[in-house]
Order: structure tokens, then C-alpha cells, then sequence
């Protein structure tokens, strides 16, 4: 990542954070496939699944188009060091609630995020967030569906909600963050919005779902940069190995 | 020297827009790309022609499939010189741009058409017996474009087109 005019390091960055957060979590989804607790799950994750890396293969061209290296090669052969993600998405599925749980949180940072580049003084990200948006949205529309169900199927489902919130909530220290370039972000204009401003708009659209069904909201954990700088954990190492094994038997093979 | 007209580039742009007429969606047969809305600008410039597509959904996996089929509707059109097939990601497929003709189309293929101006939650009416006794029974379906409902009238599931 050198040539700072052909490619402004704030940029990259931030294009990684995006490219990266959408590759994990559609490689978690792609994990449900055939095994989701009924057939319109097992459908609908690979679909989202099949949005998600459509989103990441969308940022990972913006890089390629930006010189930075091919897009397989951003994709697959990158170590956990130099990934951008959250920690939220590179976590294990877990149970069907803590599935649901994340990426509902995700979700909802995802329409927190797309409208702040919305109008991104980098045009082809604005342009790409205006019809990423879009699609999102059921996302966010199905994962709050089931949030709210397995609220209210029963004691059980309940309160593996409850288990699986506080376990997640922990993780949310890094979500927010720009990363390392965060003050250039916003000064150029490529995101609106800062880490601050983003959390408090996430808390906001979150409060009215916890009150509905009854959840206290917690307190927001003090904000890391963590993933934003390359700093994972260990099912990230376990993530990327999976996914690129068969890339790795034969890079630049054709299918 | 005056070109001949046949093969101006006025009358090649013509005759590319005929050409994806008759390009079918891969995973709609009865449709084309351009009754779906996907075909965001043809030109022509000294015989060489550019086809620009919309994608309906970002993630397509069909767009290969898509571009080699609207390189062989053309080939071999009298007078162009070249084509280039670009996906544009500059402006978002809408379900707006699905043609009458297309909507049609795609209700007698058995899929229903995308209610324009609505909420994401609402279900269109049956493509099959017309009821609007109609619900939602997975927002997402076999393909990244299209949802599944059911119909309580004539108790079958029915796929849609989803609302973008």
C-alpha cells in the first residue's frame, strides 16, 4: 500500500474495512447452508450469503481498480494481519440466536455506514453504497424479524437471546471505528459520519427493538480500534484458512 | 466520403437495441434484459458498439452468462466492427424499470410482478389467480432478485420480484 497519489491510504483502508467485514460475514452465512434450522433459513442465508461476497467482490474491483493487486488476490491471500474487519463478523456462528443476533448488529451499523457514504466525495463508492443500500435493507428486514420472533417464542428461545447478546455485546468495541486513518475519513469526505456519530445513530435505531421486546440496552463498551488495524482473533486465522483452501492448491486457476 | 446508411451508426444502435430484444434472462426464459430494465445505455461510435447493463442485485452470479449471451445475439451484425459489454454499478437497478411487457411476461412464467411504491413487507397479488389474499413467506428465493409468497386463495407458494 505505497503510492500515496495513485491510491490515498485512507482510502484503501477504508475500501478493506468494507470489502473485509462483507467477506467474513458472507463466508459465516455460507456456513448455515444445509444445515439452517429449516428450509427457508437454508435459502435465505445463502442468498444473503450470495449478497454479501457480491458486496465484498464490488469493493475488493474498486482496490483492483485503484492498482492496489487483483481482486482474488485482496480476497484469498491476505493474512489475518492485514484484514480490516470488524471483530463482530469474524466470530464464530455460534447457536441459531447468536446468528441472528450479530447479524442483525451488523445490519443495523450496515445502514449506519452506507448512509454516511452515501454521498462519499469518492464517487464510485457513493454510487456502489446507493445500490448496496438497497439490498441491505432486507437483510436488515429478515434479521429483525427473527430477533423479535426468538424474543417472544418462549422461555428457551428467550433466553438464548439474552445468552447471546451479552456474548456479543462485548465484541462491538471495534465495529465503529475508521481505523487508523479515521480523521482523514471524514475531513476528505469519503464518510460522513465519525466512530462517535455512528455508534450513538447505531444505539438510536437499536433502542426502539430492545424496548419493544423488553431488553435493557447495555452500555456501549469503551471503542477500540482492534480489526480496523489488523488486531483478530484466533477464528479469523481458522476462517481464512477454510476459505481459501482450494484457492491455495492452485492460485490463478480458472473455473 | 458519405457512409453508407445501412451501416450508419444511428442505424447499428437500432439494430443492438433489436438484438438484446431477444436476449432472455438466464434464470427467466421468458423475459428479456430488456423488459427487465437492464439495459442502461447503447451507443455506437465508428461501428464500434458498447452495450451498458444494470445488474439487478450487486452479487449476480448470471452476469458472465448475461454478457456472453448479448456478445452472441450480436456477433455477425452487419456493420459493427466491435462490442464491448460493460455492468454498470454507477446507477441502481430499480424493479421500476421492469417494461409492461416484462411484468406480463413474468406473470404468465408464474412470477409476480413488484408492486411499485410500497413497503418491503407487502405481498403482490397472486400471479396465478390474481387474489390479493397474498403472503410473505420468505423475503429472500432461489435467485438474489426474487422472494417467495403464498396464496390463500389458491393455497400455492408463488415467487415475486423483490421490491428495489
Amino acid at each position: 500500500m505505497k503510492s500515496q497519489e495513485s491510491h490515498p491510504s485512507a482510502l484503501v483502508d477504508f475500501l478493506f474495512q468494507l470489502a473485509d467485514d462483507e467477506l467474513m460475514v458472507g463466508h459465516r452465512n455460507s456456513e448455515w447452508l444445509g444445515v439452517a434450522p429449516d428450509i427457508e433459513e437454508d435459502v435465505a442465508f445463502s442468498s444473503i450469503a450470495q449478497d454479501e461476497i457480491g458486496h465484498a467482490t464490488f469493493y475488493y474491483n474498486l482496490l483492483e481498480e485503484l492498482h492496489v493487486a487483483p481482486s482474488d488476490v485482496l480476497a484469498f491471500e491476505r493474512d489475518s494481519r492485514s484484514r480490516r474487519n470488524a471483530r463482530l463478523v469474524e466470530a464464530e456462528n455460534g447457536d441459531w440466536a447468536g446468528t441472528i443476533a450479530r447479524h442483525y448488529f451488523y445490519d443495523l451499523f450496515e445502514q449506519v455506514r452506507l448512509s454516511a457514504i452515501l454521498h462519499s466525495s469518492y464517487e464510485p463508492l457513493a454510487m456502489g453504497a446507493s445500490k448496496i443500500i438497497r439490498e441491505e435493507r432486507y437483510h436488515l428486514l429478515h434479521m429483525e424479524t427473527w430477533f423479535k420472533r426468538l424474543a417472544s417464542g418462549g422461555e428457551e428461545s428467550r433466553g438464548k437471546l439474552l445468552t447471546a447478546v451479552d456474548a456479543i455485546w462485548g465484541s462491538l468495541d471495534d465495529l465503529f471505528s475508521l481505523g487508523e486513518y479515521a480523521v482523514t475519513l471524514v475531513e476528505a469526505g469519503i464518510i460522513s459520519k465519525n466512530a462517535e456519530q455512528m455508534r450513538d445513530e447505531w444505539i438510536s435505531l437499536l433502542q426502539p427493538t430492545f424496548d419493544e421486546i423488553g431488553f435493557c440496552l447495555p452500555r456501549i463498551p469503551m471503542m477500540s480500534d482492534g480489526g480496523r488495524v489488523g488486531e483478530h482473533t484466533v477464528p479469523l486465522i481458522n476462517l481464512l484458512d477454510t476459505m481459501s483452501e482450494v484457492y491455495r492448491l492452485q492460485p490463478g486457476a480458472k473455473w | 466520403m458519405e457512409k453508407d446508411t445501412l451501416y450508419s451508426d444511428e442505424a447499428l444502435t437500432s439494430a443492438l437495441m433489436r438484438a438484446l430484444h431477444d436476449v432472455k434472462d438466464p434464470e427467466i426464459p421468458a423475459v428479456s434484459i430488456s423488459e427487465l430494465g437492464m439495459v442502461y445505455r447503447v451507443t455506437v461510435a465508428n461501428g464500434y458498439g458498447k452495450v451498458e447493463l444494470l445488474p439487478t442485485f450487486v452479487g449476480c452470479p448470471a452476469l458472465e452468462l448475461i454478457r456472453n449471451r448479448v456478445l452472441a445475439s450480436v456477433r455477425g451484425l452487419d456493420g459493427l466492427v466491435g462490442i464491448d459489454v460493460e455492468f454498470v454499478m454507477t446507477k441502481p437497478w430499480s424493479s421500476d424499470r421492469i417494461t409492461p411487457e416484462g411484468i406480463r411476461k413474468l406473470r404468465e412464467f408464474g412470477i409476480a410482478a413488484p408492486l411499485s411504491n410500497v413497503k418491503h413487507r407487502v405481498a403482490p397479488p397472486c400471479p396465478y389467480c390474481g387474489a390479493a389474499d397474498t403472503e410473505i413467506e420468505n423475503l429472500f428465493g432461489p435467485t438474489a432478485c426474487r422472494a417467495i409468497f403464498y396464496c390463500k386463495n389458491c393455497c400455492q407458494p408463488f415467487e415475486g420480484m423483490k421490491v428495489v
